[in-house]
This record gives structure tokens, sequence and C-alpha cells, in this order.
């Protein structure tokens, strides 16, 4: 009888949180070295169409990005716009931005670099075809319909 | 006195708290992070051509015509269609079951014919007098090498037509969600087919070959030759008036 008294008197040890820290630490190096923080304000109101035939942008060093939608001050109308970097820009503002960004990058990466269009779902064709049409001058021909996930 | 302090050093700092510091700092960053990739539907332009020659003209049977009006309607092949039957009708074009007047007529590719092709352009090649000629014959080559792959792997197959092409033209109003939905099924339709042959042939989808893999990386391109993805981004034409 006494010895199972005994135990039970002694009771589990308590669990040590000394490397809690540490495990901290390194979920907090893991989230520190994937976080990619957005490049740029979206300065338009996108909301992207669904699509199930999607396939992932494999390098996003190598990914450059065109916004269209309406812009999000309504002071501005509610007409598409194209949003380049940082700012709006006009169809003809399409051709230099295309070449800044050729530049930017070594020679032998500029044929694998992909235009992304995040286009608002309610957009006209009309400004998509021509921004197409600006890409196709300036001689970037690969480009990327950006989708959400989904249908089906 | 002194003497005393020294010996009892420092007193180590408290690092009780160092979980508190790390643990915020972490959920800062949870918060933060977007793990989303971006994902789409991925389409190679065509090149502006300088010179305006008018190309030659396509036989209407190796075209699918895809018009999408400004109320987001389509028009496939001259008859109003269901986004929904899209996907067979491409499919329908593109293997041409019946061997139909109206689909493009696909033609067989043997075995025979890849190796003699083969034979004969790498001579050319080789004989070629100047640089043109070599980059042209090289180029025929290639195409032939590709198809003798194809051939290898898949047994004797029918062959979509170069010309074969999906045309697909928007008005100017039609939405951009229409466009893509449109695209979806195009590429859907492709894939399909792709997935149905290679399950046929390999045991295996298409869309779960690795292109990292030798032996894999040779189906894909056999499965291509097959079942190309030929989705024209044509010149813009307003089809506003065609539709109607």
């Amino acid at each position: 009888m006494s010895r199972f008294k005994e135990k039970s008197n002694k009771g589990t040890p308590a669990i040590s949180t000394a490397s809690l820290p540490d495990i901290i630490f390194m979920l907090l190096f893991f989230f520190m070295v994937t976080t990619v923080m957005r490049e740029v304000d979206l300065k338009v109101k996108v909301t992207l169409p669904e699509a199930s035939e999607v396939e992932k942008l494999e390098d996003k060093a190598l990914v450059d990005y065109i916004y269209i939608g309406p812009p999000v001050s309504s002071s501005l109308g509610t007409e598409p716009l194209i949003q380049l970097n940082d700012q709006y820009a006009k169809l003809d503002e399409i051709g230099p931005w295309v070449k800044a960004n050729n530049d930017r990058r070594q020679e032998a990466e500029v044929p694998r670099i992909t235009r992304s269009l995040k286009v608002d779902k309610e957009t006209h064709m009309k400004i998509v075809t021509d921004v197409k049409q600006e890409l196709r001058k300036a001689n970037a021909l690969k480009i990327n319909y950006s989708t959400a996930r989904g249908r089906q | 006195m002194l003497k005393k302090r020294k010996r009892g050093g420092p007193g180590e700092i408290n690092a009780g708290s160092m979980a508190d510091i790390a643990f915020l700092l972490l959920i800062f960053f949870l918060v933060t992070t977007t793990m989303d990739t971006d994902v789409g539907i991925l389409r190679l332009l065509p090149p502006i051509v300088e010179d305006m020659t008018p190309p030659d003209k396509v036989k209407q049977r190796n075209i699918y015509e895809v018009l999408v009006n400004d109320a987001d309607q389509l028009l496939v092949e001259g008859q109003p269609m269901d986004i929904k039957d899209l996907r067979e009708g491409a499919k329908e074009f593109m293997t041409n079951p019946g061997n139909s007047e109206d689909l493009p007529e696909r033609t067989l590719v043997s075995r025979a014919e890849c190796e003699q092709q083969v034979a004969n352009f790498r001579s050319y090649v080789a004989q070629a007098q100047n640089e043109t000629d070599k980059q042209n014959y090289q180029k025929q080559l290639e195409k032939w090498e590709d198809k003798l792959n194809a051939v290898k792997l898949l047994g004797d197959y029918k062959e979509l037509p170069g010309a074969a092409v999906i045309s697909l033209q928007t008005g100017s109003k039609t939405s951009y969600d229409m466009y893509v939905q449109v695209q979806n099924e195009l590429e859907a339709a492709v894939r399909e087919l792709r997935d149905e042959l290679s399950k046929e042939k390999f045991g295996k989808k298409y869309t779960e070959l690795s292109d990292i893999k030798e032996d894999e990386k040779n189906m894909i391109r056999a499965i291509r030759m097959v079942y190309p993805q030929r989705i024209s981004e044509a010149e813009p034409v307003d089809v506003t008036q065609k539709a109607n």
C-alpha cells in the first residue's frame, strides 16, 4: 500500500519550458524568411475572375504585374485604369515600362519574364486588348491572365 | 565590501520574457505573411509581323471560330452555344471522331515516314550551302525528330494539320470574366484530351508527368505533338458586327 501512495504523492514532474523560446524562434525565423511583403500599393480595385485550369507562376522574381480596374478613389471616376508599379499609367507608357524592366534584369532572363495581368472581372475587353497589343509591340509575349483558383 | 560585490558579478538577465517577445514577433509575421502564389492561365502572344502580307487562306474546316459578343454570348462556328458545351465542342474539333468534312483532317504519322524524313533532313543539314538554308533544315529536322519521339512512345498516331487553330475573338464590351471563362474551357478541353491519352499510354495523367525526369519529359513532348495547344490570340477584330 505504502508503495502506491508514495508514487501518487510525487505526481508527474512539470514539463520543462526552457526550450520553448528556441522553438518559437525557429518558427519566427521560418516566417521571417518566407514572408514577402506586398511590393506595391494597389490603386485600382481588382477582383480576379475564377478559373480551374490554372498554372503556378514559378519564379516570382521574373514576373511583372499590370493591374487594370476601376480606381480606388472615387474622385477619378469609375472607368478602369491601368496601374504599373506604383502609379496610374497610360497605354503608351507600357512600352517604356517593359523596356525598363528588361534592362533591370540579366539578358538571359529577359525571354523568361512573364507579364501577369491582374484584371478586374467586370472590365470590358477593349482595354485588355489594347494592353495586349502594346505588349506585343514591346515584344513582351509571355503573359498570364491572373485568376483565382475556383469553379467546378 | 568591494570584494564581495565583485564576487557576485553582474546578475544574470532574466530571460523569462524572451519567449513572450518571440511570440509577439511570430504573431506579427504570421499575420502579415501572404502565402498565395500567383496562379493563372499562361498564354503566349504572337509576335507582331511587320509586313502585312495576308496569310495563306486557311481552310474553313481548320479553324474553330469562337466569337463572344458584347452581351457575353457565344457564337461558335456560326452557331450560338452555351459555355457549358464549349469544352466538348473544342474536344470534338481536335479529335474529329467522325472524320467529318467540317473538322480538320487528321493525318496518320508512321514510324517509317519519320525515320525517313529525319535521315533526309540530317543529310540536308550536312550539305546545306548557306546559313539560312541550314537553319531551315535544322528546324525541319527538329520537327521530325519530335514526331519520331512521339511515334516511338505512342505508336503511329494521327496528327492535327499545322493550320488547325482555335480562334478566339471578343467584342469591345465583352466582360473580362467571360473571356477568362472561355479561355478556361478551351484550356480544359486540351488538358482533358492530353490526360486521356496519357492515361491510356502511360497509365498516368498528363498533369502528373513531371518535366524534371528525363523519360517523362519525352512523354510530355510526345503528347504535345498529338494534341498541340493552339489558341490564337489573333489581331483584335471587333466582332460586334459579325455576331449580330
